[in-house]
């Protein structure tokens, strides 16, 4: 019978762990709508929404309460079922993510070591590219099931650029996976904690350059936003969404922001390591605590990143998006990783 | 066909060098520029609370004058109307009556003086074609409104306060507190 028995405690602290780890996401995500307009306007000289609270600190809430009052329209020729499908699934897929990402070393509470990770499977990263491609089905189904031809043309757009990016990510991955030997975003990342080991970006460079183009066209992010592109398609595949429906696909961007970010903190930043500090002499709760910050910083480094890139470049044309990802990105993917095998069996000899 | 200035370019249609294919070079001069707008400082102003000075000759909303006694100017000559190039202006006159010496100035005045804001452009000519000082424009500008009848405004919206009876009043709707960018410039 004993392999029947539930570690109750575990589930409750796991669950515990869950709604933690998916309101700080969902709180972080509301605070990034304010960040990206603030840093929209520092960028363009101007001072940003600053009139809802001390420094306009409660305008996300004052956003949201907006969304949630507004009108619910289904058209009348949608696909009621999937209209109302899309935006949860792109949240849920944007949210998914955060299951597998290691947020810090583990904390000790009541005679238990709790891991600060819901679940360290052993395929953690292909787990990540499973949701992510997930994530397309939000754009798509939600551009099929508006019935307009902009979402629609929007969806197709969103559908092939996602796919010919994501190659290109795996192909940037692998040379990862080489280094690391293994899956499993815990020990890449207790990989790059290890003593007079650097972190992963300083071995792929060029590989980190790639995943980071990926990432941002997986998130559609500007410049590879033409799945919503404003000025040619209204918005695109969120073009006949209102109310918090269209909340749901606006906020899951961010969400996913959020969530790249952690994961190329965590492949190529040393996730939760601390620069110049051996974690291993400070008691574990207090490494703990710290390993989170350090993830934190990693994350909002990013998302500023992301911001100003999105602040400064215009949109790809379509053609020059497909030129980058099949042209220039898999080819260089693909010499990055040979370079990476070639250097690794060079050395082990 | 000849150009009008020597300052047309041709555009290139030149395909991109490898360098410019690229993109990150010019992405990365993109970014240089745009970081170093954080340190600008940026001439927004937040608006209800800090107000642009308006400039000395500026052209507000009527004021309907009165005298330092508090009686009014206005004779109701029908001047500012027929200078008016928009048509805003209408008024209807009256005789003064005995015992009301204390409120109108002169013989003859105005019984309806009506401004239509949304038909006035602020030439400020009125104010030229006035012979006893009774209409000026001030520095404040007329508020939004929802309806189209409140934007005509009659007698009781134009009337500057009485200096006799509500001398703070009066003072500030001479707009004389309120800096201009002459004053701003140099306080004199």
């Amino acid at each position: 019978m004993t392999l029947l028995s539930i570690d109750w405690i575990l589930l409750i602290e796991k669950l515990i762990l869950i709604a933690i780890i998916v309101f700080a996401s969902l709180g972080i995500a509301l605070y990034t709508t304010f960040a990206e307009r603030k840093v929209a306007a520092v960028l363009q000289d101007r001072p940003g929404p600053n009139r809802a609270g001390p420094f306009g600190l409660l305008q996300p809430f004052a956003d949201g309460l907006k969304l949630i009052m507004k009108e619910e329209i289904i058209p009348n020729t949608s696909n009621k079922v999937l209209f109302i499908l899309g935006p949860g699934l792109a949240m849920t897929a944007a949210l998914m993510t955060c299951a597998v990402i290691p947020w810090s070393s583990h904390v000790e509470l009541f005679d238990r070591s709790i891991d600060l990770q819901i679940a360290d499977i052993n395929i953690g990263i292909l787990y990540i590219f499973g949701v992510v491609s997930l994530g397309v089905y939000g754009i798509m189904i939600g551009g099929w099931a508006s019935n307009n031809k902009f979402s629609l043309m929007a969806a197709l757009r969103g559908a092939s650029q996602a796919i010919s990016y994501e190659l290109a990510m795996g192909l940037a991955l692998i040379a990862v996976l080489m280094l690391s030997g293994s899956l499993s975003l815990k020990t890449i990342v207790d990989q790059q904690m290890e003593h007079g080991r650097l972190w992963n970006v300083a071995y792929q460079p060029l590989g980190f350059l790639i995943f980071f183009i990926c990432a941002m066209a997986e998130c559609n992010r500007t410049p590879f936003d033409l799945p919503e592109a404003e000025n040619e398609l209204n918005f695109g595949y969120h073009q006949e969404y209102s109310s918090m429906k269209l909340g749901f696909y606006l906020f899951s961007e961010y969400v996913n922001m959020i969530m790249s970010s952690a994961v190329m903190a965590s492949l190529y930043f040393g996730g939760f390591d601390i620069p110049f500090l051996d974690e291993s002499s400070l008691s574990p709760n207090l490494a703990a605590i710290l390993g989170v910050l350090a993830l934190l910083t990693k994350i909002v480094i990013f998302i500023f990143v992301f911001m100003w890139i999105r602040w400064t470049v215009p949109r790809f044309r379509y053609d020059q998006l497909m030129n980058i990802g099949w042209k220039k990105l898999i080819p260089l993917a693909l010499i990055n990783m040979l370079i990476t095998g070639a250097v690794i069996l060079w050395l082990q000899k | 066909m000849q150009a009008l200035t020597n300052r047309a370019k041709d555009v290139s249609r030149k395909p991109m060098s490898f360098m410019e294919s690229l993109y990150l070079p010019a992405i990365f001069k993109g970014m240089a520029i745009t970081f170093s707008h954080i340190f600008k400082k940026n001439p927004t102003i937040s608006y209800p609370e800090q107000k642009r000075p308006f400039s000395p000759v500026f052209r507000g909303l009527h004021v309907l004058n009165r005298d330092e006694e508090g009686r009014e100017n206005c004779t109701a000559c029908g001047l500012c109307a027929v200078a008016c190039p928009a048509e805003a202006i209408t008024m209807e006159a009256a005789e003064r009556l005995p015992g009301e010496e204390s409120l109108y100035r002169e013989e003859k005045y105005a019984a309806k003086y009506e401004i239509n804001m949304l038909r006035c452009i602020f030439c400020g000519l009125c104010e030229e074609a006035c012979p006893k000082d009774a209409i000026y424009l001030s520095e404040t500008f007329v508020p939004a409104s929802f309806t189209r009848k409140s934007f005509i405004y009659g007698k009781p919206d134009l009337l500057i306060p009485n200096p006799k009876t509500d001398p703070e009043g009066y003072e500030k709707a001479r707009g004389k507190a309120e800096p201009t960018t002459a004053s701003a410039a140099s306080p004199n």
